[in-house]
């Protein structure tokens, strides 16, 4: 990702010219029309693709322009006035804190009316999917074992079996990943296994990663054996595509952070009707009834997950407690000292 | 009378804008302690937001070190979504947050103070905290700073405000209704009165026998002193024109008798007819101090009507003797057809009464005719008809006739005072009865037909 062709890196410059921004992809979704609505999103460009298409379908004249970034690369452009229309971010506290330190700007409509109260934050930022953290495993790496259903399960597991798991293991870099850091933070603070879980896979050598995408695929091929606290919508949508019929995800009966990806509308914004439009119809899918065709989930939290009775990680002030770089800085050492001790 | 604004209208305007006042006044109020309570509940979650923050400071190895709870955030978003912005500072150096937070006001140690201030554009609300934390170098004082913008506060004082109009409205309305209500209930003695005096006929001045509020007592009394003012004035007046009227007749009978000796020692007809002249004229005075005299009496004695069982009978058959010189002077027979028929009343007033429509019928009869008394009576009523062959009374409607010095359309040349059916009204009106006046039927040249009307006993 970071040796992008010159060509590339024009686009680039030509869209932020404040400063050098790390791309992973990007793509330009060609309207009848002058106006442009230029999304940056941590969303992968072909899960968002359907979106962008369906926007166009009743506003052909709009042109698309989509930039895919990290969550905290998207934290550092807004932050430092990136002019953007629109930003989807998976990273809750991220966003949270551009809201609330008036990166944001209001947006009132009916479509976002109609969402419940826990999937928006005062008009300034709206969730459109409910996505769990799971654990998606390599059954043929589980052969003769009881699948674990808890973390206390996992932790006897793994305890049980260090030669089957040595090197096997894969989790988020949380100094790397914001999402994988919201998901570590939230365990942090909801149950005592997380650290006992940390010490164990400590010990078996774990492989750190910055996206679920690879894990999931390293899952796939067997180079893993567990991938802790995947974004499950990534991994149902590999599952269905993987042909070796190995993968399984497990989702943890103790206890299940729901991330809310959530959609908001910079200060610099420009198109902003375009983008009210977008958020529109990103609410308008998020509240649909049936899963539909569409690759991510919507905010209804349905299955294995609504019978745990765990909501949806909540959109509020509490979120901006772990991005306090003395509460950060504490954590990280903290997770250091557990994860890497060979 | 001009008429002002009522006082009930008044009354009720008066009360209705002091219960408007007073809705706007405990609106006011309620807006102002709803604003204070919303700030309160703020204010108390900000301080045990800073000071559980302000728990965790320590110091590790000469460092000052600090940890931001879970729960010092997530009070301040259960409560209201409001922005957060929080800054804690050790001496000069700023150790965490927001670096351009503006500063505390000074306090002292140990105690959490409140601020407000405008951040990032918004009004916000802010809590401190200061304690001394030892470091290496000594104690360093730190200062915990926790804000919230008070979109949430206001949000809510306003609701609570809107609320509070909506009663205040409401109380004003139900004010506005009872307002009414008591205006009518404290002007109802009023409304008594004056009914009660409107109730009253033309020449009751008795006085107002009636319990009424102390406010009324000097209304009252006042109204029952100018009634009595206004009897006796009346009276002294009715007494005048009596005292006068006696007084004329006197000298004029003893003129009368003087023209008639006159009338039998002249001899020449020219002076016989200037003497009969005369005579007839001092015969019309003498019949009109009578007829006030009359009138005097009618006034005086229906105010305290003596109520004596009579014979309407009778007492025409005596009035017809009386006058039956008078009628025989001019050939005029007079013919009672009378069945007893008992009354209740003043005998002196009824024959007085009809005394005058007897006087009425002769003087306006031609000669050698012949006026009928007729008595008849049901169980409500007697009547007694008296009913000329003369010219009748004219033009209808007769209304006019009864009033005072008003005379017929008719009368001819025949001279009269006008006060005759005015005497007969009201001493039949006195009694419970009434006059009622027609064009007779009996002869074929109409003549007046007067009916005296009362009731039965």
């Amino acid at each position: 990702m970071r040796f992008l062709s010159p060509a590339f890196g024009l686009i680039l410059w030509a869209t932020s010219a404040a400063f050098a921004l790390e791309i992973e992809d990007h793509r330009l979704f060609p309207g009848t029309g002058e106006r442009v609505l230029r999304v940056l999103s941590t969303a992968d460009l072909d899960v968002f693709v359907p979106y962008v298409l369906r926007f166009q379908q009743t506003l052909p004249e709009i042109s698309v322009d989509y930039t895919v970034v990290s969550s905290s690369e998207l934290h550092r452009a807004i932050r430092s006035g990136a002019q953007y229309d629109l930003v989807i971010s998976s990273a809750m506290d991220l966003q949270f804190q551009l809201a609330n330190d008036g990166y944001a700007r209001p947006y009132r409509s009916d479509a976002v009316q109609d969402l419940p109260d826990w999937a928006r934050w005062r008009d300034l930022i709206f969730a459109f999917t409910a996505e769990p953290a799971v654990v998606v495993i390599n059954t043929s790496r589980f052969a003769g074992l009881e699948l674990p259903a808890t973390r206390q399960d996992l932790i006897t597991l793994l305890r049980d079996n260090p030669d089957r798991f040595a090197g096997a293991l894969g989790t988020y870099d949380v100094r790397e990943s914001g999402l994988g850091y919201l998901f570590a933070t939230q365990e942090d603070r909801s149950t005592d296994a997380y650290w006992r879980l940390n010490e164990v896979m400590g010990r078996l050598g774990p492989k750190l990663y910055c996206c679920s995408a690879q894990m999931i695929d390293d899952v796939g091929t067997g180079r893993l054996a567990l991938a802790y606290n995947v974004l499950g919508s990534y991994a149902a949508d590999r599952l269905s595509a993987d042909e070796s019929g190995q993968m399984q995800i497990l989702q943890m009966q103790d206890f299940t952070n729901v991330m809310l990806r959530t959609v908001l509308i910079p200060l610099t914004a420009q198109e902003t009707e375009a983008a009210g439009a977008m958020i529109d119809l990103l609410a308008t899918l998020g509240m649909r009834d049936l899963p539909g065709e569409w690759p991510l989930p919507s905010l209804s939290i349905s299955g294995p997950l609504e019978s745990s009775g765990f909501g949806p990680i909540r959109l509020g002030p509490a979120l901006m407690v772990y991005l306090d770089p003395l509460n950060r800085r504490a954590f990280l050492t903290e997770w250091a000292n557990a994860m890497e001790q060979q | 009378m001009m008429e002002r604004q009522s006082i009930g209208r008044r009354l009720t305007l008066l009360l209705a804008a002091v219960a408007a006042l007073l809705s706007v006044l405990s609106w006011g109020m309620v807006t102002a302690l709803a604003r204070e309570a919303t700030q309160r509940t703020q204010d108390n979650v900000l301080a045990a937001s800073t000071t559980t923050i302000a728990e965790t400071l320590r110091s590790e190895q000469g460092e000052i070190r600090l940890e931001l709870p879970y729960a010092a955030f997530a009070m301040l978003g259960a409560v209201s979504e409001d922005r957060v912005f929080y800054r804690v500072t050790a001496g000069d150096e700023i150790l965490t947050g927001y670096q351009d937070l503006p500063a505390p006001s000074t306090a002292r140690l140990g105690q959490v103070f409140f601020d407000s201030a405008t951040y990032r554009g918004a009004s916000i609300r802010m809590a401190s905290f200061r304690r001394q934390v030892l470091s290496g170098d000594g104690p360093v004082l730190v200062t915990v700073t926790v804000g919230q913008t008070r979109d949430g506060v206001g949000a809510v004082a306003s609701e609570l405000s809107q609320l509070a109009a909506i009663l205040s409205v409401a109380l004003f309305v139900v004010a506005v209704t009872l307002s009414a209500v008591v205006a009518a209930t404290s002007l109802r003695p009023l409304n008594e009165v004056a009914a009660a005096v409107s109730r009253r006929g033309p020449s009751d001045l008795r006085p107002l026998q009636r319990t009424a509020p102390a406010e009324m007592v000097p209304l009252l009394s006042a109204l029952n002193r100018l009634m009595d003012r206004l009897r006796n004035s009346i009276r002294r007046s009715e007494d005048f024109i009596a005292e006068a009227a006696h007084r004329i007749r006197t000298p004029l009978a003893t003129v009368r008798a003087q023209l008639e000796t006159a009338l039998r020692t002249v001899q020449a007809d020219t002076e016989k007819q200037r003497l009969r002249r005369i005579i007839r004229a001092v015969d019309e005075s003498s019949r009109s101090a009578g007829q006030l005299l009359d009138h005097a009496t009618v006034a005086f004695r229906t105010e305290s009507l003596i109520r004596d069982r009579l014979d309407l009978a009778a007492l025409a058959a005596s009035t017809v003797a009386a006058m039956e010189p008078t009628a025989a002077m001019r050939d005029i027979h007079l013919k009672l057809d009378a069945t007893p028929a008992p009354i209740a009343g003043d005998a002196i007033l009824l024959e007085s009464a009809i005394r005058n429509v007897l006087d009425n019928a002769i003087k306006y009869s031609p000669e050698d005719t012949t006026v009928h008394l007729q008595i008849t009576r049901d169980h409500r009523e007697t009547r007694l008809v008296v009913s000329d062959e003369g010219p009748g009374l004219g033009e209808e409607p007769f209304d006019g006739l009864t009033e005072r010095f008003q005379r017929g359309t008719n009368t001819g040349g025949i001279v009269g005072s006008g006060l005759g059916l005015t005497i007969v009204a009201e001493v039949l009106a006195a009694h419970g009865g009434r006059l009622e006046l027609a064009t007779s039927t009996n002869s074929e040249r109409g003549g007046a037909c007067v009916s005296l009307v009362l009731p039965s006993v």
